[in-house]
């Protein structure tokens, strides 16, 4: 391997310098599941589902940066069973009903799970009593499905200039809240055309009266992985971005 | 060949993955040559014997839940989970942040309830839990087929496996959770 080249998996990757192993990887096509990675943003490195082993030791790869010649392990059996783990956490510290979930289909969660192999959720259920909040005319919030990778509070700050979404608490009490007197989304400057409304990986941010239009058989991942089909996902399936 | 004993419950469910079971269609006629029910909807058999196979549908809501998943799990051999509602309790756990006395009042005595207004209260009645959980948070479960209902395609691949002693594997379209 010469220059700046690391290797996954056995394959030569090239990267440019200063890209994380999730960048090269995602540049040269390869898959790292991840769910709190989104190009367009700075990394956060807090669902730990991207983890690999860099010269032997695990890192997020969406935060470590690629170095010449490391040598990385990623679609391993002994890295998918702990990722297969954390997803069955997400899935028990929420309430995830898939059947009437508005996102099914096209939710990067539930993707990541089917890539993984999750036939349960294997943990005991938390069933946490959980906030919706659907006092914005065009865009539902519910706290049931929010997994707290805070790329609407990044992409609210960031790029629509807003403020309007953060996180409250810490581990099992942390929360998503909304920047408000009330509290309430419908107090807000929020717009359904907002980036913060598009980038929620699940169905925590939903845009009202867009929901169900793909029929079972036609949404994102009915018929090819994750790995396949690409993660980011504009709102309600729209494509890729 | 000795046919295989197979026993199906719907326990807090809707009967939805019994009928995708059924959806198997004419693949019935080469299940009933190599298997032979036990306690099941389809027998009306009303208690499980020795089994190899328990297939059990529907999560746990109350009382006579619970037995009927112990008597499942004492008989069968290998213990399947099918079905959204057996694996995270599904649409009938959408009321585990919702007052059981409110979800009573909502259905018996509020607007289009029961005659009269009453809350059943019949000793013969189950004690309804709290919450409503899925089947592997009070036994062990051996292998699980998500889905509100899995399709059809998907029940035969994991019954002709686990009958020809394979681990079963489901195409990725097989896999879902809705
Ligand atoms: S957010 Fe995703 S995983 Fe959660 S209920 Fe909706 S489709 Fe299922
Ligand atoms: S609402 Fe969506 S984007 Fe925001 S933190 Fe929750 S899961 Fe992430
Ligand atoms: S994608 Fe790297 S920690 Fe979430």
């Amino acid at each position: 391997m010469s220059g700046n080249a690391i290797s996954i998996d056995g394959v030569a990757v090239a990267f440019e310098p200063g890209q994380t192993i999730m960048q090269a990887a995602e540049a040269a096509g390869v898959y790292i599941p991840h769910l709190c990675h989104h190009p367009e943003f700075a990394p956060h490195g807090s669902c730990k589902l991207c983890t690999v082993k860099v010269n032997g030791r695990n890192g997020a790869s969406c935060t470590v940066g690629a170095q010449p010649g490391m040598v990385v392990e990623n679609n391993t059996a002994e890295l998918n069973d702990g990722r297969r783990a954390l997803t069955q956490m997400l899935f028990v510290e929420g309430n995830h009903f898939c059947p009437f979930c508005e996102r099914s289909g096209n939710c990067q969660l539930q993707a990541v799970a089917y890539f993984l192999n999750m036939t349960s959720p294997h943990f005991e259920h938390f069933y946490p009593p959980r906030e919706v909040d659907a006092s914005h005319p065009e865009v539902l919030l519910d706290r049931n499905r929010c997994i707290l990778c805070e790329l609407c509070v990044r992409a609210s700050r960031e790029v629509d200039g807003k403020n309007v979404f953060g996180i409250a608490g810490r581990g099992i009490q942390a929360r998503l809240v909304v920047n408000s007197h009330s509290g309430r989304l419908g107090d807000t400057g929020l717009a359904a055309t907002d980036k913060a409304v598009q980038v929620c990986p699940v169905g925590a941010i939903i845009r009202k009266g867009t929901a169900f239009r793909v029929p079972v058989g036609k949404r994102l991942y009915d018929q090819a992985p994750i790995s396949e089909v690409g993660t980011h996902v504009t709102g309600q399936g729209h494509g890729k971005t | 060949m000795a046919k295989l004993r197979v026993a199906t419950t719907s326990l807090a469910g809707c009967f939805g993955c019994h009928m995708s079971f059924l959806d198997i269609d004419e693949r019935l006629f080469s299940l009933v040559e190599a298997v032979e029910f036990d306690r099941s909807p389809l027998t009306d058999i009303k208690r499980c014997g020795p089994c190899d196979i328990g297939i059990v549908e529907g999560g746990v809501c109350n009382a006579e839940n619970v037995h009927v998943l112990r008597e499942f799990r004492r008989n069968c051999r290998i213990l399947v989970a099918i079905g959204a509602c057996a694996i995270n309790g599904g649409v009938p756990a959408m009321r585990n942040n919702i007052d059981l006395w409110d979800c009573f009042q909502e259905v018996y005595q509020y607007e289009g309830g029961t005659e009269g207004r009453v809350v059943p209260n019949d000793p013969e009645l189950p004690l309804p839990f709290d919450k409503v959980h899925p089947i592997y948070e009070v036994v062990k479960v051996d292998y699980f087929l998500p889905g509100c209902p899995p399709p059809a395609d998907a029940i035969w691949r994991l019954l002709t496996d686990l009958a020809a002693g394979r681990e079963p594997r489901l195409d990725y379209t097989m896999l879902h959770y809705d």
